[in-house]
């Protein structure tokens, strides 16, 4: 890391602030209850589109984890996400009808809205499909995680997606509202993951997991990436650059060990494949939103359809995070 | 007899409350020293809460820093306080406002009392321990530390060994033996008194305000100056992790308190309803009572440091990515790779599956697919047989596999014709035992009814491959088990050379090996190895079939 390469990462966070800049005039407020935010409030930053029905669990399951605010950008919605959003006493809401591929699939919003509001805040940067799980999270809550990262001076904890799925044609198990969607999408790949250094951001860029063994079998390059730095002490001047796969400084993406040891790290469970991926999957395909113009939905569009089923008989079931640490998915780290 | 706590607060200050009510409830005078760097107005509120309660007073502030002088200045103050406002205590108990005592004061009030002129302070010699993180142990008393550690790293580093290179050091004073020890301690009035008024104490704590960290060195080698009778251990349970920083108790460690039988434990988390909520609680439910035994408490904890300095051997993960030559082991277990003998014997895997036990894979490197046993198409860990995904991280297809099957043996064939790019890896790797038979290959080729052009074209690629092979086995920084041979000289005594290799696989075992797989028949070898001569190719990995 010489001086040379420290310079250019410099620019190239200052661009991703320019085009949050930029972008800012997009976001329109629906309802800002960023006031309530308090000193040291743990904050949760997402951007959904279309999710009215997935919304009441997500909202519970970070409630009681521990979050105290959530900031979500709505991007177009029609199914009445916003409202909902709207009516809650903990969310802020801005909603947008611009591109989300030309946002860098969010990022720009959420690192203006972040910018604005996170500094000096633990932040969880997911999805709405993303569920977090970390060491201990069955008898401790969030802030005792971010209590303990910030006594130990870390400022980034690692978690990456692991892709739960159902047992079973995708279509069989219709989730309905408030449902926990790992009563249906049970199941993991629990140890087919590919891990690559990433020199330009000093990530590690990890594939694998169902997806690539699904869909990718052919093309293991396209997988998708699944390592995500989603739990964040933030400051001002921090960006995300490619979704919550990389952020800026480099420092940040450093949440493994490379010298034998192990960090501490979560997952987030992924509960992307529910009877409601196959419509959305076709109709994304058709949109071109998503990374690489779509292209993965357009492999899922192809391969997938209400009877598909992703189980094999090695397939885990999901119990706990106990679970995924013996498996080696996550680790306690020194935190005990 | 009494006893007084000294409590250290610098936050968490309604749990700092809770203990100390709960200290003066028992009767325990507390002494409680506020760190200078909080606000004044919170000060006054805190203290305002005790108005009511002649027992708990307050001291004179002072900013603490983190291993400087000032903590030790700050227990000093306040344990004057104590001893001068209270003329009946007998023990001292420093603790912080972190601290939870973990059995009622009651019985640390017997306990004491039936020790009455012991010292409860850890204290150790500097000469025969090395416990410290930053491994500074003797020269913490003979070297200046003007420089925050902290804050201004290198220079701390540089001025360290500046000194040493020099041969700066500082003369310890008449009468100190330099020890360390736990900062949380429980001494007798006489072994405090004598410390606080000691005739030269303004040479000593001129000296010990420049020694590193005196907060783990000023009592633990003053006490071993005036005390009659030290246990050197503290009462309070207390634990670090490799960074040098107290390990939290969360709700979870209840149980694992309550058996440690300690008397009083930091840190604990200040939103640790449960334990506060349960240990402060006199009259919950009493178990059986013995000496603190930490024991249990320890192995948790140093499990931890140990996950976080060395973590699963064989294990690469988002938490555990090592770089090259860090690994400590490539793979989490030991495996077998057999390169020559299945196309040697007939139906050689069956056999060998039935001998070996474990999974017994085709060839996972088979450039079409991963052969995995039993004809699957996934294996443990939902690891896939296609081509494509292996060849894309082949060496952790390997380390993936190994570890989704840990504690079940794994052996698989590996030969010229698979794809090569995972054999560095396998040579470099311990847990790997190589069986090679060199151009057994050839085996199968002498029977094809193919076109002999075909033949020998295949001939020749299969052993440029295998020649790269043993090249690579031949490097320096191989590790692998091997047993190497060529076709000539296996089957000259095959039986002794299975016999070797099955041992050092499965163990010494007083069987001997009767049955073997029927061999396929050679007797045309010598003369199809003559044509490939007479055809222009050089077959060099056979051996020598010439007097045959």
């Amino acid at each position: 890391m010489g001086l040379i390469s420290s310079y250019r990462m410099r620019l190239r966070r200052r661009y991703w602030r320019v085009r949050a800049f930029r972008r800012r005039r997009q976001l329109s407020v629906v309802r800002d209850r960023t006031r309530d935010i308090r000193p040291g409030a743990i904050l949760s930053f997402s951007t959904m589109r279309n999710e009215r029905t997935r919304l009441p669990y997500f909202l519970d399951y970070y409630r009681k984890m521990g979050v105290e605010q959530f900031l979500i950008v709505d991007n177009g919605s029609d199914d009445g996400t916003r409202d909902y959003l709207a009516d809650q006493p903990d969310v802020s809401v801005w909603t947008t009808n611009g591109s989300y591929a030309k946002s860098a699939f969010g990022v720009d919003w959420l690192n203006w809205l972040m910018r604005q509001h996170a500094h000096r805040h633990w932040c969880l940067t997911v999805d709405v499909d993303e569920f977090l799980v970390y060491p201990f999270c069955d008898t401790r809550p969030l802030r005792a995680l971010t209590d303990w990262l910030d006594a130990s001076q870390i400022r980034s904890f690692g978690s990456m997606l692991l892709d739960m799925y159902p047992k079973g044609p995708l279509g069989a198990q219709p989730y309905h509202e408030g449902q926990n969607p790992f009563d249906i999408a049970a199941w993991f790949d629990s140890a087919n993951y590919m891990f690559q250094l990433n020199p330009t951001y000093g990530n590690l860029w990890i594939q694998g997991g169902v997806r690539a063994r699904a869909f990718f079998g052919d093309t293991p390059k396209k997988a998708p990436a699944l390592n995500k730095v989603p739990l964040v002490k933030w400051r001002k001047e921090f960006v995300y650059v490619s979704s919550t796969h990389a952020l800026l400084p480099r420092g940040l993406n450093l949440t493994y060990d490379a010298e034998g040891g192990e960090k501490t790290t979560g997952v987030l469970l992924h509960a992307k494949f529910l009877s409601l991926f196959v419509d959305r999957a076709a109709e994304e395909a058709t949109r071109s939103e998503h990374y690489r113009d779509g292209d993965e939905y357009r492999t899922y569009a192809g391969g997938i359809d209400v009877n598909a089923d992703l189980w094999c008989k090695w397939s885990e079931r999901y119990i706990n995070w106990r679970q995924l640490e013996i498996l080696g998915l996550i680790s306690k780290g020194n935190w005990a | 007899m009494t006893l007084g706590f000294v409590l250290l607060v610098h936050t968490a200050f309604d749990r700092a409350e809770q203990v100390a009510r709960y200290f003066a409830l028992n009767d325990c005078p507390v002494v409680i020293h506020v760190d200078g760097k909080v606000r004044q107005r919170t000060f006054r509120d805190f203290r305002a809460r005790f108005k009511d309660e002649p027992k708990i007073r307050f001291c004179r502030r002072s900013r603490v820093e983190w291993g400087k002088w000032s903590l030790v200045r700050a227990t000093q103050v306040a344990s004057e306080r104590l001893l001068s406002l209270f003329p009946d205590v007998r023990h001292v108990f420093l603790a912080s406002g972190s601290c939870l005592p973990l059995r009622p004061v009651a019985e640390l009030r017997d306990y004491l009392s039936t020790h009455s002129e012991t010292d409860f302070i850890e204290s150790v010699t500097t000469d025969q321990v090395t416990w410290t993180v930053d491994g500074l142990e003797a020269e913490r008393f003979t070297l200046r530390f003007p420089f925050s550690w902290r804050k201004n790293r290198r220079l701390f580093d540089f001025y360290v060994r500046f000194q040493r290179r020099i041969g700066l050091t500082r003369r310890i004073p008449e009468g100190v033996s330099p020890h360390l020890g736990s900062q949380w301690w429980c001494l007798t009035r006489r072994t405090l008194e004598s410390i606080l008024q000691a005739p030269d104490r303004v040479q000593i704590d001129a000296y010990f305000s420049r020694v590193w960290i005196p907060d783990e060195s000023y009592f633990q080698s003053l006490a071993r100056r005036f005390s009659t009778t030290i246990e050197s251990r503290s009462l309070t349970l207390s634990k670090f992790d490799i960074q040098g920083k107290p390990h939290i108790f969360y709700d979870d460690h209840q149980p694992l308190l309550e058996r440690s039988d300690c008397f009083v434990a930091r840190k604990i988390w200040p939103r640790a309803d449960r334990l506060y909520q349960t240990f402060l609680d006199d009259t919950r439910p009493q178990a059986r009572r013995s000496e603190p035994n930490p024991g249990k408490i320890d192995r948790v904890f140093s499990k931890a440091n140990e996950r976080r300095g060395q973590g699963r051997r064989g294990l690469y993960s988002q938490a555990r990515f090592p770089a090259p030559g860090l690994e400590n082991g490539l793979t989490c277990a030991r495996y077998n790779v057999f390169s020559g003998l299945e196309d040697l014997f007939e139906d050689f895997q069956p056999w060998l599956a039935r001998r070996l036990g474990g999974r017994v894979h085709g060839h996972l490197y088979h450039p079409d697919r991963a052969q995995f046993a039993g004809g699957e198409t996934v294996m443990n860990g939902c690891i896939s047989d296609s081509a494509s995904l292996r060849d894309y991280r082949p060496e952790q297809f390997l380390t993936n596999l190994m570890w989704s099957t840990r504690g079940e043996r794994q052996s698989f064939f590996f030969g010229p014709n698979d794809r090569p790019e995972i054999g560095p890896f396998m040579a470099r790797d311990p847990n790997a035992t190589l069986v090679i038979v060199t151009g057994a290959w050839a085996v199968p080729l002498h029977t094809s009814n193919a076109e002999f052009e075909e033949v020998k074209a295949e001939a020749a690629r299969l052993q440029r491959a295998e020649l790269a092979f043993l090249r690579e086995l031949r490097l320096p920084g191989t590790a692998a088990r091997l047993h190497l041979w060529n076709l000539a000289d296996f089957i000259a005594q095959p039986v002794e050379k299975i016999q070797n290799f099955m041992q050092e696989i499965t163990g010494p075992s007083p069987q001997r090996l009767t049955e073997l797989p029927p061999m396929r028949d050679l007797s045309g070898f010598p003369a199809f190895l003559q044509k490939l001569r007479n055809a222009g190719m050089k077959p060099q990995v056979m051996g020598d079939f010439d007097g045959r």
